[in-house]
């Protein structure tokens, strides 16, 4: 289900089917205001134009041509580049349709675009106000009415809930990242069950794998990082300024990231219950044993964080080299079943 | 960017919907033909035709297929003006401001584009979507998993698929047929509800486990969703991660911030099983897989209850120590 390249007659035509109901709609309108209502830049609008002048109903006399009224159009050069510098010394242009009377209403939504509107409605009243949810209600009423008589679109697809505190919290950093200004953390690092404050620079909201993330440079690391948004536990926009300058990372190879000067080749054996290790973590090399049994080697950067993933997989993991990360290992799970062995509770 | 052959294309193709819109009757080809392809060869003809009819459809265009009369049986083609265009739409300022924020929510490249061309049908028709005045939590959908996109389609057109899905991260894949019922996000993951066909039974699928493609298994519309089905409901009757009991725990002070932030009893400083005082006691709610997490606290962290998730943690440390010997 790949879209055509941007220039394609399909989506001019699907532009133009829109186009031609707006001007109807209004009159007379700015081809500025046209440019930003429809989302389509000035100089397209206005090639998307040229094509409506040769367009009308199959007479082939000049009086069935649809009327195109556009200043800009003429006296210009045919010269792409000069044409939206044309429009942008004319702000005033105004442009207006007419003989389009069988054109007057857009097509309409197509079983994706009304169900991708429902849905997304639908994700916006789980986390709005209670002000708000009845006019998201009144909304979603007359769409769904509106884009398929009969059926019901998208009746089956529910986006679930993110929760009103996660919604604020995203409002909040957007607002810090578009003024440019510093945040406080307070948040929770699980590979080593730590909490922590931090003051950091915000430079983008990101979504990766289910989850998101503020992609920030953080003042206390001395690095960027990002933070998952449901484990800050509070944010608060600083009036100071952010003092770092970065663009928004390249999320497009996964969000780990190591500095490998100071990390440490570890080697883990694996029964088949953890054999997702290697798919879920980035691994140097992964070789096959004898019994089942993965061998897998990976830099490690933090132990606190390799330890507490043995003990998640335990007994499945064991560690091959080196020696002292293995007696560690051992010795937290030696400490952990003394709690119980020792303990007055009954164990079975 | 559009070359001349590019608009003369568009040029075509809006002249043959107009041409399809305004005739009460069914359009002959021949017909089509002579006024918008002169210069074409029949078979050049019959190519263009039949590919840019196409076009226009994929557009949602509804082009119908009917006989010019009893006598004749060339194909004609028209377009119903009722089924052409949107319907009337009458939004208040304040809805149709919510509307406008509907294209900020996908995370998602083909349904973000497909709010984007809602959104401008509907400006088209009338509507202002001015978003800016209005003060709203920001909210955004992901849909990162590969299947996802098989799994809309599928749902909505009644789609019979066919996938290798794995239940668990370490299990073999197996071949699955389902008849989809819906879609459903639940804490950040996708997941489809519908009737296993080989199992009889609901099941629940986490998109994210599917292997490889997704393919359909019958024609679109061959079966029916139960009347009142509810996908949110099944969903959590069945995920196995929806069962949760109540867990007390031991927390060392000082540690387990993972878990006190959603405890919902907290006794602050009570004895630990080590005959020391610095331990809270907690109690939070879990579902299978409590042991992976607890386990990963390590000495912070001792289960008070259920015994069943105690004796666990005691088997898994035994293995551990057995397995050092």
């Amino acid at each position: 289900m790949s879209r055509p390249a941007a220039g394609g007659a399909k989506d001019q035509v699907a532009r133009l089917l829109a186009l031609v109901p707006y001007l109807h709609q209004r009159g007379a309108v700015e081809l500025e205001v046209a440019s930003q209502a429809l989302g389509v830049p000035v100089a397209q609008l206005i090639k998307d134009l040229k094509v409506l002048l040769m367009c009308g109903l199959p007479g082939g006399f000049p009086d069935d041509l649809i009327d195109v009224d556009l200043d800009v159009l003429f006296g210009e050069p045919e010269d792409d580049a000069d044409e939206a510098t044309a429009a942008h010394d004319q702000p005033k242009s105004i442009i207006r349709v007419s003989n389009a009377d069988y054109l007057a209403r857009p097509l309409r939504l197509t079983a994706t675009e009304a169900s991708a509107l429902i849905v997304a409605l639908r994700a916006l009243r789980a986390s709005a106000d209670a002000d708000t949810v009845p006019i998201v209600d009144r909304a979603l009423g007359k769409l769904e009415t509106a884009a398929a008589e009969g059926s019901a679109p998208a009746a089956q697809i529910d986006p679930g809930v993110t929760p009103q505190a996660l919604a604020q919290l995203r409002s909040r950093l957007s607002a810090a990242i578009a003024a440019t200004k510093q945040v406080k953390l307070t948040y929770w690092v699980p590979s080593r069950d730590e909490e922590s404050e931090r003051v950091v620079d915000p430079v983008a909201l990101v979504a990766t794998q289910g989850f998101d993330y503020l992609d920030a440079w953080c003042h206390l690391a001395e690095a960027p990082r990002l933070f998952r948004l449901d484990r800050i536990h509070q944010a608060t926009v600083l009036e100071s300024e952010v003092v770092s300058q970065r663009r928004p990372r390249d999320l497009t190879d996964g969000i780990f990231s190591l500095n490998r000067a100071s990390a440490s080749l570890v080697t883990l054996g694996l029964t088949p219950e953890a054999h997702w290790v290697p798919e879920y973590y980035p691994v140097e090399s992964v070789r096959k044993r004898a019994n089942g049994l993965l061998e897998i080697d990976l830099l490690v950067g933090d132990e606190q964080w390799l330890e507490r993933l043995l003990l998640r997989l335990a007994p499945a993991a064991t560690v091959v080299a080196p020696a002292a990360l293995a007696d560690r290992f051992r010795s937290t799970a030696e400490a952990t079943l003394t709690l119980y062995e020792g303990s007055t509770v009954e164990t079975a | 960017m559009s070359a001349p052959a590019n608009s003369r294309k568009s040029e075509r193709l809006l002249n043959l919907l107009i041409m399809l819109l305004v005739q009460r009757h069914f359009v002959p080809k021949q017909r089509i033909r002579e006024i918008l392809y002169p210069d074409a060869s029949l078979d050049a003809f019959e190519k263009m035709f039949e590919r840019e009819k196409e076009e226009l459809r994929s557009l949602g265009v509804p082009i119908e297929v009917g006989s010019l009369d009893a006598f004749f049986d060339e194909p004609g083609y028209r377009i119903r003006p009722d089924e052409f265009a949107l319907p009337e739409i009458a939004l208040e300022p304040d809805e149709a401001a919510v509307v406008g924020l509907a294209t900020k929510v996908w995370e998602h490249a083909r349904l973000a584009d497909a709010t984007t061309d809602a959104l401008r049908k509907l400006t088209a028709a009338g509507v202002e979507t001015d978003a800016s005045a209005l003060q709203i939590a920001e909210t955004r959908l992901t849909a990162d998993e590969p299947a996802f996109d098989d799994f809309w389609e599928a749902t909505q057109q009644r789609t019979p698929v066919a996938f290798s899905y794995r239940r668990g991260v370490a299990d073999q894949p197996t071949l699955r047929h389902v008849q989809p019922w819906g879609v459903v996000r639940y804490s950040g993951r996708w997941y489809a509800v519908g009737w296993d066909t080989d199992r009889a039974a609901e099941r629940v699928f986490r998109l994210s486990r599917i292997d490889g493609p997704v393919t359909s298994d019958g024609p679109p519309g061959s079966y029916e969703v139960p009347a009142g089905t509810d996908a949110r409901s099944v969903a959590q009757r069945l995920a196995p991660s929806a069962q949760r009991e109540p867990v007390v725990l031991l927390v060392r002070q000082g540690s387990g911030h993972g878990l006190r932030r959603e405890a919902n009893l907290v006794q602050p400083t009570v004895p630990g099983p080590d005959g020391q005082r610095e331990w809270d006691r907690l109690e939070i709610h879990r579902g299978s897989g409590a042991a992976d997490e607890l386990l990963s606290y390590g000495a912070s962290v001792f289960v008070e209850s259920p015994a069943r998730l105690r004796d666990e943690i005691v088997r898994r440390l035994r293995l551990v120590r057995e397995h050092v010997r």
